[in-house]
Formats: structure tokens, C-alpha cells, sequence
């Protein structure tokens, strides 16, 4: 994400209550090339292309395979035989991130599993997309109180569509990949999602008790999470 | 306990006076678990103790080690079994200090008691001492509290590290000569079949020492369930242990073990469904091991994982007519099922049989085809990974992993539940132990389950219309009498998946502690591939077939 970094003590205060609270302001820059950025202004030329880029990007989604627990079953059924969301222009799943546009998190993340998923995600291309899917990318679903589940994806990664359901039918998931194509190749999306949980180096944590009895054990230049249960949604 | 006429071949009696008084004053005490007698031994005697246990009563299983804290002490409990009659059980219980919990580990007894070991080190804090490697095995190693004791603060901030990982032979690496190199392979990879994680450290193109890291879907399942009452809540969870649709399993392992604690009975018909049911979600199962299996040794999307993936939605079909839900299933209830078999009956039962009788036999001549007759796979599967039979027993294996190594077990039969003595079907067992004969097994597994579920159609369809009872009266609110304790396990898909309760006097258990199966067949993943190839550890994998919403809970 090419949002820059938000100095601490606002990062401290901003927390994370509500969506809303996490929603970034203007306009999403996800879309913008490297050509816009170096001609700056947007002629009528570059308009163009970039409609048509656009409509490219909406009608060849490259998704990442990336299973997590159980809706990734129904995420196998949607790329398999009878669903096939190949049909659709979305269906070929790569297995490396550096291929892939679209990452679909279909499973709950636990605490442990959140900064590889955040590595994943950031080793992502840009302009990158993600669905969550499923009830647990949501709230945490039925595990939400859980002492080691992380309450929802957007704790980590923002998410442009959510698939509700416990797991969500194949069907369901093909319903928001095409809604995420349709928004993609009109050019909308929603503003990307300032992270609470960012991956930070350990020694610029805020010093507490749990850091200081840590302290010892890790590097202070290894990238660690910290995860404020008390204050998750 | 025994049910069966006569006792299996190579299992011992055994009576518990004589027990205690062979283990003489390492016993503190006797107890009675609603499945087992327990004898309660002093921490500092574990090692002995079991080592009597296995060597001079046949005790070959370590199925289970839960670990439980009281507000004035520790106790660990030693689930034993003998593979040869799954029904001649023991309990071992060990109470420690809750000052010091530190007890004996058991880890040179029985492999399998490695990891146990370390997971009730990790969610109850009990110190096992000699243990080989006691360290967090399911939450990350920075988290701070045992999450299952009294005292834990679930709101505490918690902080985990994105660490390097080390090398675990990095004194040989250094320099030109270096031999050896860190693979990681996870815990996003697509031939992990989920988030696993495994250190992998190659010499040259062979897997010199492969170390499982798992936790990374840890959801906390045993504190869900120890939070829902027995009645209605605890129900949906299983589900999603092992999601690989074999959700009606799941279901039936908790169902089987509060119905044993709260004493229920189950009407016959109910048990027809549930066995039928069973089945079903077994073959869906074995379908996507099928399927995910060749993709891992194929590489690509190809026909036979498309093939398998097709059987499975028929399958998933068939449950979702029977069940409502094409998942996540949630139809057994205490004393019995939610519904009925939906109306029309008969078209239901045209459905099945229609697969059952055509559709599956021309798909099972196609994997056939395709897959165990191949050349190509023979030559890729034929004698890699190979899991000894005792090696196999001293890891706890169970399922197809163990048929595979030639262990002839299966609580289907040994220890039968539903209805399973009264048909006719066949234990699959194969003596290679190689990755082959656990694709085998599992193929003709799937076999013998539509034979089970064609003769629960026949007798479904002629039940008498005014006995189909469905659910037995259960209390609305059940509540077991403080202290019984039940260690229950059903054939799960991919083996023994057992559930011990113990009741504290209200409508929620005191203690609940799954037995994955997968977890232990997942320990004995380095015993298959080191010294194979990077690709034969690729198919030891898939052939072992995790599911680690089951590995981690
Ligand atoms: S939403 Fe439901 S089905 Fe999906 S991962 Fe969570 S628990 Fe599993």
C-alpha cells in the first residue's frame, strides 16, 4: 500500500473501533500508473487508457491460491468443475503473490498466521484487490471470542468485498468476484483502509509491560504485531 | 467392555486390581472414568509406569494426553489403548502441584506423547521435565499466559514476532563448503494443503530433518466448547474441525461422547441416518484427499482432481437435500438427528442409489484407470515415504494412515458405535506403507463406505412408517453430574478423532479436549521423508492428508 506512514501518537489514538474509523480519505490511488504519476496532470489520452486499462484489469483477474480453513473448500468448489468461476474471467489461481491480483481470504486468521498473511499481501503487485470471505474475515465469526482469533481481515489487510456466510456458497463467492470485477473495471473502488495492526519493527513499539518482558527474547529490528484484544471490534 | 464375541488377535486382558498391584506404590489412588478405570500415579513415576503399561499389558496406543487444571492442582491423563481392541482401555492419571506443575514427561515412552505434551505445555502450562523439546507447539512463542488456566486475561495485549527463521544446522552452512540449506516451506503454500509450516533442511536435493511448525489455525475450539452448553451450542463446532465435509463424523464424536456422559439413548432409525450420514461425508472426504493428492504430485489443475471434485459435489448434493447445509452440516443432536429424510423419500433414495450404484463405480474405474493402475504413478509412489508399522504405533497414527502401515484397526469395528455391526463391509489394510498404499486405502475406502450406505438406504426405505423416531427425550437443559469423565472416539476420516468431557455439575463441560487425528498422523511426517527427495516429502504430505483446521482446533 502506497499510503505513507501515520506518525505514532496518531496511530495510538485513531484505534480501531469502528470501520469508519479506519477509512482513508480522497480518492483511492490504487489505479494510478506509473505514467500518470510522471506526466502528473491527466490528459484526454491518458484518460482513455486508463479506462481501458481498467476494463482490462476487471475482466482478467489473476487470483491468488491461498487456502486458509474451511471456506477455502468452497473456494475449491468455485474454481473447480460445475462452478467454475473461470467462466467468469477470474479463474486462474497463481500460485505465487508476485503473479497475483486478487487475493481471496477465505478462512479465520489467528494471530499467529496474520503477519505471514500481511507479508503475503504486501508481496502483492499493485493494483491488488482482496475479498474476504466468509463470517471469520468478517468479525472472527464463530470463534470471535477466541483469546488467539483476530477479530475480522480488515484487522490487517483492507478488503474491498466481504462474501457473508458460515461458509458462503460457491455461487456466493462468484457473486462477489463479479461485483469486485464490475467495480474494477468502472474505475470505483473504496478508499484503501488504514491498517491498525501494522506490522512494526519490535523496537519501535510502545514500551509497556509485555514489551519490556519480551525484550531479551526478540531482535529489535525483527518485524513483530501487536494485538490489542481489549480494543478490537 | 468388550462387545465383541471373542477377543481380537493380540489383545491382553487386563483387570485392574492387577494393575495396581503390579504398579504397587507408584499408585496414590484409584479412580473410574465413565469409559475406563484410572489409576492415579506420583508425577516422578510416569516413565516407569507407562513403560509396565505398554511392555506387560499391551497398552500400544497412546490415544490421547489432556491435561486439566483444578483451583488446587494440576492433572494430566494418559488415554491408553491397545490397537489390537480399542476397547480395553486405561487412564493414567497424573495430578501435580499448582504452585510447580511439573511432571514426568512420557515422551521415551511413546513418541506420540512429544507433542501432546507440548500442547498441554502451551494451553495449560503443565512443565513436562526430560521432555525432548518443551516449547510452544499452537500459539506463537511470544505470547505470554496459558490461555486454558483460570487466571488467564483474554484481553491482554499480546505481541508475535515475525522472527528470522534459524537455521537448524547453520554451523555447516557457513562458508564455501556449505552442505546443507533452510527450506520453509509455508505456512501459505499451495501443497501445505492450508497454513503449515514446515522447516525443511535439504543436503543437496534430499530432506536431511523436516520439523511440522503448526498453529497458524489454532481457533481456540477446546475454549469454544467449553463455553456452549451441551444441548445446542457445542454442536456447530465440530463441524469445523475437519471441514473436509467430514462434518457428520465430527458431529457423531461429540455426540457419542456426551451421549455416553449424560446416558442417552439413541432410537435405532436415528442410528440408520447418522450411519448412512457418516459415510456419506467420509466419501466426500477421501474424495478431496483424492483430489488435492493428485494435485500435489501432478502439479496442475488436471482431470482427475476435476474428477474428484465432481464425485464431490455429488456427495455434497446428497447431504445438502439430507442436511440443508452443503458444509457445514450441524444435523445431529443429543439423542439423535435434527430432521427426517426430506420428502420425497423415494426420490431421496433414488438420488443415493443412483450414485451408489452407477454413478460411483464408473467413477471409481476412472481413478482406477487414471491413477492406481498408472505407470507414471506407481513409479512416483511406489515405495516413498514409508511409515514402518511400529514406527507407525509409536506415533499414535491412526485411519488410512495405519491401515496403510499394516495396523488392522478401525473403531468401526472394534469398538462399534451405530450400526456398523450389523452390516456387511470390510476393513481396508495394505502392508507397504508407502505413499501408494495410503492412496489405495483411502480409494477403497471409499468403496466399502457406498457399500455401507446402499445397505442403510435398504433398510431406511423399508422402515415402518410409525417407528421412525428420530430424536429421544432430552432434558432442555442437560446437566452430567460433577466429575464424570469420558473419553469417546468415533472412526473419523482420516482416523481415531476422540472427545473426553468431564462434567462440573453445570450445563456446560468443565473440561473439553478433542484428539485430532490428524495431528498425530501429521508427527509422523519426518519419519516418511527424511532422507527422501523435496518431491517425495511433497507427496508424503498429501498422502497423509491434513486438514489443519483438525491438526491445530
Ligand atoms: S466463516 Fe465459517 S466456514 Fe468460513 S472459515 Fe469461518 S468458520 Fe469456517
Amino acid at each position: 500500500m502506497s499510503s505513507e506512514r501515520i506518525p505514532d501518537d496518531v496511530e495510538r489514538t485513531v484505534q480501531t473501533k469502528t470501520r469508519d474509523a479506519r477509512l482513508g480519505s480522497g480518492v483511492d490511488d490504487r489505479f494510478n500508473s506509473r505514467l500518470r504519476q510522471a506526466v502528473g496532470s491527466s490528459p484526454f489520452i491518458l484518460t482513455k487508457f486508463d479506462k481501458f486499462m481498467n476494463w482490462v484489469r476487471g475482466s482478467s483477474m489473476f487470483m491468488l491460491q491461498f487456502g486458509i480453513a474451511c471456506c477455502s473448500l468452497e473456494m475449491i468448489h468455485a474454481l473447480m468443475i460445475k462452478h467454475d468461476v473461470d467462466r467468469f474471467g477470474a479463474g486462474v489461481p497463481r500460485a505465487s503473490p508476485r503473479q497475483a491480483d486478487l487475493i481471496i481470504v477465505p478462512g479465520t486468521i489467528v494471530s499467529k498466521f496474520a503477519p505471514r498473511m500481511k507479508r503475503v499481501y504486501d508481496q502483492m503487485p499493485e493494483p491488488k484487490f482482496v475479498v474476504g470471505m466468509g463470517s471469520c474475515t468478517i468479525s472472527g465469526g464463530p470463534f470471535q471470542e477466541g483469546y488467539n482469533v483476530v477479530k475480522g481481515a480488515e484487522e490487517v489487510i483492507p478488503v474491498d468485498i466481504h462474501v457473508p456466510g458460515c461458509p458462503p456458497r460457491p455461487e456466493a463467492l462468484i457473486y462477489g468476484i463479479a461485483k469486485l470485477q464490475e467495480r474494477v473495471a468502472n474505475g470505483e473502488s473504496s478508499p484503501v483502509v488504514v491498517k491498525p495492526y501494522e506490522l512494526e519493527q519490535f523496537g519501535d513499539l510502545h514500551r509497556d509491560e509485555v514489551i519490556d518482558q519480551l525484550a531479551d527474547r526478540i531482535d529489535e529490528d525483527s518485524l513483530a504485531m501487536r494485538y490489542n484484544w481489549g480494543d478490537s471490534p | 467392555m468388550s462387545t465383541l464375541e471373542h477377543a481380537p488377535e493380540g489383545a491382553v486382558e487386563v483387570d485392574p486390581d492387577e494393575v495396581v498391584d503390579r504398579l504397587g506404590d507408584r499408585v496414590i489412588g484409584r479412580d473410574e472414568h465413565v469409559n475406563a478405570p484410572a489409576v492415579i500415579i506420583r508425577p516422578d513415576e510416569v516413565v516407569d509406569t507407562l513403560t509396565v503399561m505398554r511392555d506387560e499389558f499391551g497398552f500400544d496406543l497412546l490415544s490421547c494426553v489432556t491435561a486439566e487444571q483444578f483451583p488446587d492442582r494440576y492433572e494430566s491423563i494418559y488415554h491408553l489403548k491397545q490397537y489390537a481392541d480399542p476397547t480395553t482401555e486405561f487412564s493414567i492419571v497424573v495430578p501435580t502441584d499448582r504452585d510447580h506443575p511439573q511432571s514426568q514427561s512420557a515422551a521415551s515412552v511413546y513418541e506420540t506423547a512429544n507433542w501432546h505434551e507440548r500442547e498441554a505445555y502451551d494451553l495449560i502450562g503443565i512443565e513436562y521435565q526430560d521432555h525432548p523439546d518443551l516449547k510452544r507447539i499452537l500459539l506463537p512463542d511470544t505470547w505470554t499466559g496459558h490461555p486454558l488456566t483460570d487466571d488467564y486475561n483474554q484481553d491482554k495485549p499480546q505481541v508475535v514476532a515475525y522472527e528470522a527463521h534459524e537455521n537448524p544446522l547453520l554451523d555447516h552452512t557457513e562458508g564455501a563448503e556449505s552442505d546443507t540449506i533452510l527450506l520453509n516451506m509455508g505456512p501459505h503454500h499451495p501443497a501445505t494443503h492450508g497454513v503449515l509450516h514446515l522447516k525443511v533442511t535439504l543436503d543437496g536435493e534430499q530432506v536431511a530433518d523436516v520439523e511440522p511448525d503448526i498453529g497458524y489455525l489454532h481457533r481456540c475450539e477446546e475454549q469454544m466448547c467449553q463455553q456452549g452448553t451441551y444441548r445446542h451450542q457445542i454442536m456447530p463446532y465440530p463441524d469445523r474441525w475437519d471441514y473436509a465435509s467430514a462434518g457428520l463424523i465430527n458431529e457423531w464424536a461429540y455426540a457419542r461422547a456426551a451421549e455416553d456422559l449424560a446416558e442417552i439413548e439413541v432410537p435405532e432409525y436415528a442410528q440408520v441416518i447418522r450411519t448412512m450420514g457418516a459415510e456419506l461425508s467420509r466419501m466426500a472426504a477421501h474424495f478431496l484427499a483424492l483430489g488435492t493428492f493428485v494435485l500435489d504430485v501432478y502439479g496442475e489443475f488436471n482431470a482427475l482432481s476435476m474428477y474428484a471434485i465432481r464425485d464431490r459435489e455429488k456427495v455434497q448434493k446428497i447431504l445438502e437435500d439430507l442436511t440443508g447445509q452443503r458444509l457445514m452440516f450441524n444435523y445431529l443432536r443429543l439423542g439423535g438427528v435434527a430432521w427426517d429424510i426430506p420428502e420425497p423419500r423415494e426420490e431421496f433414495f433414488e438420488n443415493v442409489k443412483k450414485f451408489t450404484d452407477e454413478e460411483l463405480p464408473a467413477s471409481m474405474d476412472e481413478v482406477h484407470d487414471l491413477l492406481t493402475d498408472n505407470e507414471i504413478f506407481q513409479l512416483r509412489c511406489v515405495g516413498t515415504g514409508v511409515l514402518e508399522r511400529e514406527v507407525a504405533k509409536q506415533y499414535g497414527a491412526g485411519g488410512p494412515v495405519a491401515r496403510a502401515s499394516g495396523i488392522d484397526t478401525d473403531l468401526r469395528r472394534d469398538d462399534p458405535y451405530g450400526i456398523y455391526d450389523q452390516l456387511d463391509w470390510e476393513v481396508i489394510t495394505d502392508d507397504a506403507g508407502d505413499v501408494y498404499s495410503r492412496v489405495l486405502v483411502r480409494v477403497r475406502e471409499v468403496e466399502q463406505s457406498a457399500k455401507i450406505v446402499r445397505q442403510c438406504v435398504d433398510l431406511l426405505e423399508d422402515w415402518p412408517e410409525d417407528e421412525r423416531e428420530i430424536q429421544s427425550n432430552v432434558p432442555r437443559t442437560l446437566k452430567p453430574d460433577p466429575d464424570r469423565r469420558v473419553y469417546r472416539a468415533v472412526e473419523g476420516a482420516k482416523g481415531e478423532l476422540g472427545i473426553y468431557i468431564r462434567a462440573d455439575g453445570t450445563d456446560k463441560p468443565g473440561r473439553f479436549k478433542i484428539r485430532s487425528p490428524c495431528f498425530c498422523n501429521l508427527s509422523t511426517l519426518p519419519e516418511m521423508a527424511e532422507g527422501e527427495f523435496i518431491p517425495d516429502l511433497i507427496a508424503s504430505l498429501g498422502s497423509i492428508d491434513i486438514i489443519l483446521g483438525e491438526v491445530d482446533r
